[in-house]
């Protein structure tokens, strides 16, 4: 089986972009993709979105956007698994091309959020726990990471602002990205002002809803052309993972285990352990997220993951560099697009093209994107390609 | 209006019915058919007793379409006596600062009214402090 390399990729400013529709957005993405991967055409269109359905009343996007693009006739379809369906749709477009049944896959993500009121987003992001019994009672993602995040500070007996390390960290992080959504340093005076959201989630636990649009172009690397215009990364292991859909029927909803096992099973298949990462790039769309990751990743004891937040490690001259670019918070989290930016901006990283956040000398990077709280958990190990 | 979808729920929604695993005796909510313990097929059903403690508890200020009326309300999930969590508001709190672990009950309230025309009023269950029992 040939490796499989990101030959593209392209990313729009992730924002509330009234000016710019769906297929327009999701067209900038697929078109820098192409232009970054010295023209590659993609014989299959892999499309990340959860809500173009509900928000823009628009389905069937793997033809829309392929029509759109000028790619007519290729094969192209929509994956959906809420906050992770770009990282999905990243799985299948790998598997895809390590098949050799595709040549050239374009995985995008896209997501259109701003045609709606925040109020009506918040009820379509609902949507990803489960509509009988949790969202039909009020409950909305916000609500359920602010249960988790009780949860854990009663259990392990956390001081107030514990997890505020991590919303710092990401906003560090993406003042030196382009495409972020707040470039702007925040600090812990900041952070502890801010107005409750879901008690004892305040304002900067909650990563942004935001339009965004990002694209890799994947080919195999006995396909690429030489003297190709960039340094080329490889997605080296791969790994998708369910959990129960609602968490109340979870024995421990604090234990994400479906992240832990895409780690493990992605770490496996790449022959590394995962503190061969030099980088991290997990799903921060609530702080307690990224504490109960590195938990689940084995990156620190259980209860204990709000410790790394506390002391540099997770810088990018630290021990365990995470949300690079900004992370969802700084970044911002454009729903089901939100694993193609963490997969490009790790690409970045591994290229060298981490401009003022570049993580020195990266070479292998763990990406992993969550479907609410880790119902689906999706894991890929990049790296970068020896000459 | 999804009118048979809250049909289909009402046991669930007014008795907290769920089922009982009959080779292993879990007591599941909701129903689910395939025991999560055994593994075993769990199609017998049984009546929870609606009584239980907060598991973990939060407000919502920004509340979904459909329960801006309602807001700003407590959420929780509550461990059912006999084992499984459900996620559920709290009410009838009062004076009374919501607690993990604090004792509560079971009881039947309005969920939310439907946003369109027909203006469908959907009740199910919350949990309000358990009242003392007498001794």
């Amino acid at each position: 089986m040939s490796n499989v390399i990101i030959a593209g990729i392209g990313q729009t400013p992730v924002n509330e972009q009234w000016n710019i529709s769906l297929r327009e957005l999701a067209f900038q993405a697929m078109e820098a993709a192409m232009q970054d991967a010295g023209g590659l055409r993609p014989n299959a269109l892999y499309v990340g979105n959860m809500l173009a359905a509900t928000l823009s009343r628009q389905a069937q996007l793997g033809a829309m956007l392929a029509d759109f693009a000028g790619l007519h006739g290729i094969e192209a379809a929509t994956i959906e698994a809420a906050g992770a369906s770009a990282a999905m749709a990243l799985r299948v477009g790998y598997l895809a091309v390590a098949s050799g049944q595709v040549d050239a896959a374009m995985v995008l993500g896209v997501e259109k959020l701003s045609d709606q009121v925040p109020a009506e987003v918040e009820h379509a992001m609902a949507m990803a726990s489960d509509a009988d019994y949790e969202a039909e009672q009020g409950l909305t993602l916000t609500a359920q990471a602010a249960l988790l995040a009780q949860r854990y500070f009663h259990e392990f007996d956390l001081p107030q602002h514990a997890l505020a390390g991590f919303p710092l960290a990401a906003h560090a992080n993406g003042a030196h990205n382009p495409n972020a959504m707040f470039r702007k340093a925040v600090k812990l005076e900041t952070y502890a002002k801010a107005g409750m959201v879901s008690a004892p989630l305040n304002m900067f636990d909650v990563a942004p809803h935001a339009d965004g649009a990002a694209a890799l172009l994947l080919t195999r690397a006995d396909l690429l052309p030489p003297k190709f215009p960039h340094p080329l990364v490889e997605i080296s292991g791969s790994s998708a993972v369910s959990d129960t859909l609602a968490l109340h029927d979870r024995p421990d909803p604090l234990a994400f285990n479906a992240a832990r096992l895409s780690v493990e099973r992605a770490c496996k298949q790449a022959g590394i352990q995962p503190s061969d990462a030099d980088f991290f790039e997990l799903f921060d769309a609530f702080s307690i997220y990224s504490a109960l990751s590195l938990e689940a990743a084995g990156f620190s004891e259980r209860g204990q993951g709000w410790k790394l937040a506390q002391n540099g490690a997770l810088a990018p001259d630290g021990e365990l560099p995470i949300a690079t670019l900004g992370g969802l918070k700084a970044r911002g989290f454009p729903g089901g697009a939100t694993g193609a930016y963490q997969a490009a901006e790790a690409a970045l990283q591994l290229r060298g093209q981490g401009g003022g956040a570049q993580v020195n000398g990266a070479k292998i990077g763990l990406v992993q994107s969550l479907g609410g709280p880790a119902a689906t958990a999706v894991t890929h190990v990049l790296r970068t390609v020896e000459d | 209006m999804d009118i048979p979808r809250h049909w289909r729920l009402k046991k669930q929604r007014y008795a907290l019915v769920g089922e009982v695993c009959e080779h292993c005796d879990a007591k599941l909510f909701p129903p689910r058919d395939i025991c999560p313990e055994c593994g075993e097929e769990a199609k017998t059903l049984f009546q929870f007793s609606g009584k239980g403690e907060v598991y973990s508890y939060t407000t919502v200020y920004d509340a979904p379409q459909g329960y801006a009326e309602q807001a700003p309300y407590t959420l929780a999930m509550v461990k059912l006596a006999e084992g499984p969590l459900v996620t559920a508001q709290l009410t009838d709190l009062g004076e009374q600062p919501p607690a993990i672990g604090m004792p509560v009950e079971m009881v039947t309230r309005l969920l939310r009214s439907a946003t369109d025309e027909r203006g469908m009023l959907i009740y199910g269950y919350k949990f309000r402090p358990a009242v003392a029992q007498a001794s």
